[in-house]
């Protein structure tokens, strides 16, 4: 005799939002350095943008011997810009990361509980890449306020009221809607093997483990 | 009514390699439990009770032989057939409780019935009959943390019975509790037992378990040492444990 099984597990999305929200706030430290990491990395990528929207705008619209200044030496501190830019968002990739490997650990009892209670490996992942969904909005929202904000400051202090004349506003706005994407995309991508990894874990040796 | 079968294992043997050595956990046990039966499993460490309790909680597949869960091969199985498995057909309680923290004892009662797609209010409803059930109606919005351990236990145990499994397995479910607090939830898992016929299996080492079982099954060195029936059980539990006396 062989029973047929029906086949239905869920986790609604409004279940799996209110867990993640509140594993937010039980590892609200960890959260915070992970939001943190994110935020500097896209601080300094909205930073660099911001500078480069600055100079164009000055070149275009600015006077005359600031043009040639700035002219001269563009495509230099171009390059060095991107390479550091790049670097410094691997690094933060490698912090989510890392962070999140931490995270698999210290729970690695309660996946397994979760397990035993029917949950399947995509609700896991779920609710780990939601999680790391909300530190990379808020990471990167806050990173690229913060990165505006400085440059700005940067370029008043240089350049006094002028600035307020020629703000590159359309050309701000558009990068900081790709830092925040981008941002984002990065803290999932960091999450993912993290994730992989929880859902793999063995349910009988997860709830035996002592943390 | 001839009595069904809720669990059957035909020469279950498994082994583990150690290093390059196979160690051979179980070496061939045949058992079969009737629903609605209360079967505790003794051993001393690692006589393969916990391996054993991972097969018919189908957590663990064994190397040779089958082990049959209500009916179904568990070898046949995918991974989401046995999810589905342990969601409607197995209640788990453990020896250190395993509610999720962060979850009151209201929502860690639910989860189970959220994964099996039970609406809200259903599952809220379902739950606050269980948490009563178990003693437990005014507990509803507390934390694990805020709860004893006896109490915690009873959450569990509750959430154990979420999906009206057909097997309840409690691995050392005493393990971490006094010797009282130990004797109420034996209590009420018998009470379970018999209130909603649900085969309760445990794993343990405590000695009060086996007042209530009906049958305790014996290993040692991964095979069945003895079966027993509780009628030819001699162990006294009262007289087991001085501080309790009525």
């Amino acid at each position: 005799m062989d029973k047929k099984i029906e086949k239905q597990l869920t986790l609604p999305l409004k279940n799996a939002l209110q867990m993640s929200v509140r594993g937010l706030k039980a590892r609200f430290g960890r959260s915070i350095i992970i939001t943190m990491s994110i935020l500097l990395g896209i601080a300094f990528l909205m930073s660099v943008l911001a500078n480069n929207a600055f100079t164009m705008s000055l070149i275009h619209k600015g006077p005359e011997n600031i043009k040639i200044l700035l002219m001269t030496d563009l495509e230099e501190v171009r390059t060095r810009q991107i390479w550091l830019v790049s670097l410094s968002l691997l690094v933060c990739i490698v912090g989510i990361m890392n962070a999140m490997l931490m995270s698999v650990t210290e729970r690695s009892r309660e996946i397994g509980t979760m397990k035993c209670l029917g949950a399947l490996d995509k609700f896991i992942v779920e609710l780990f890449l939601l999680e790391s969904l909300a530190h990379g909005v808020f990471g990167s929202i806050a990173g690229s306020i913060i990165g505006v904000i400085t440059m700005t400051a940067v370029y008043l202090f240089q350049y006094g009221g002028l600035i307020i004349h020629i703000f590159p506003l359309g050309k701000i706005l558009q990068y900081a809607l790709f830092t925040t994407l981008l941002g984002t995309f990065l803290a999932v991508i960091g999450a993912l093997y993290p994730s992989y990894v929880s859902a793999r874990l063995d349910p009988a040796e997860a709830i035996r483990r002592e943390v | 009514m001839p009595k069904e079968a809720i669990v059957r294992t035909i020469g279950v043997k498994k082994s583990f390699m150690l290093g390059k050595v196979p160690l051979h956990v179980l070496k061939g046990i045949d058992i079969e439990i009737l629903k609605g039966e209360y079967i505790s499993i003794m051993g001393p460490s690692g006589s393969g009770k916990t391996t054993l309790f991972n097969m018919i909680g189908g957590l663990d597949k064994p190397s040779e032989g089958k082990v049959y869960i209500d009916e179904v091969d568990i070898a046949q199985l995918d991974a989401y057939e046995l999810a589905w498995l342990r969601c409607r057909k197995i209640g788990y309680i453990f020896q250190t409780f395993n509610l999720i923290p962060v979850m009151t004892a209201l929502e860690n009662v639910m989860l189970p019935m959220i994964f099996a797609g039970m609406s809200a209010d259903e599952s809220r409803e379902k739950t606050k009959g269980l948490l009563e059930t178990v003693g437990l109606g005014h507990r509803l919005h507390h934390k694990p943390f805020e709860l004893s351990g006896g109490q915690q236990q009873r959450v569990a145990i509750a959430r154990a019975l979420a999906n009206d499994p057909a097997i309840i397995l409690a691995d050392e479910p005493t393990g971490n509790l006094d010797l009282k607090t130990g004797k109420e939830i034996i209590n009420l898992l018998r009470e379970m037992n018999k209130g909603k016929s649900v085969s309760i299996i445990t794993a343990t080492h405590d000695l009060k378990m086996l007042d209530v079982s009906d049958r305790v099954i014996w290993l040692r060195d991964g095979m069945i040492e003895r079966v027993e029936d509780r009628e030819n059980i001699h162990i006294k539990v009262g007289e087991m444990e001085g501080e309790e006396s009525g």
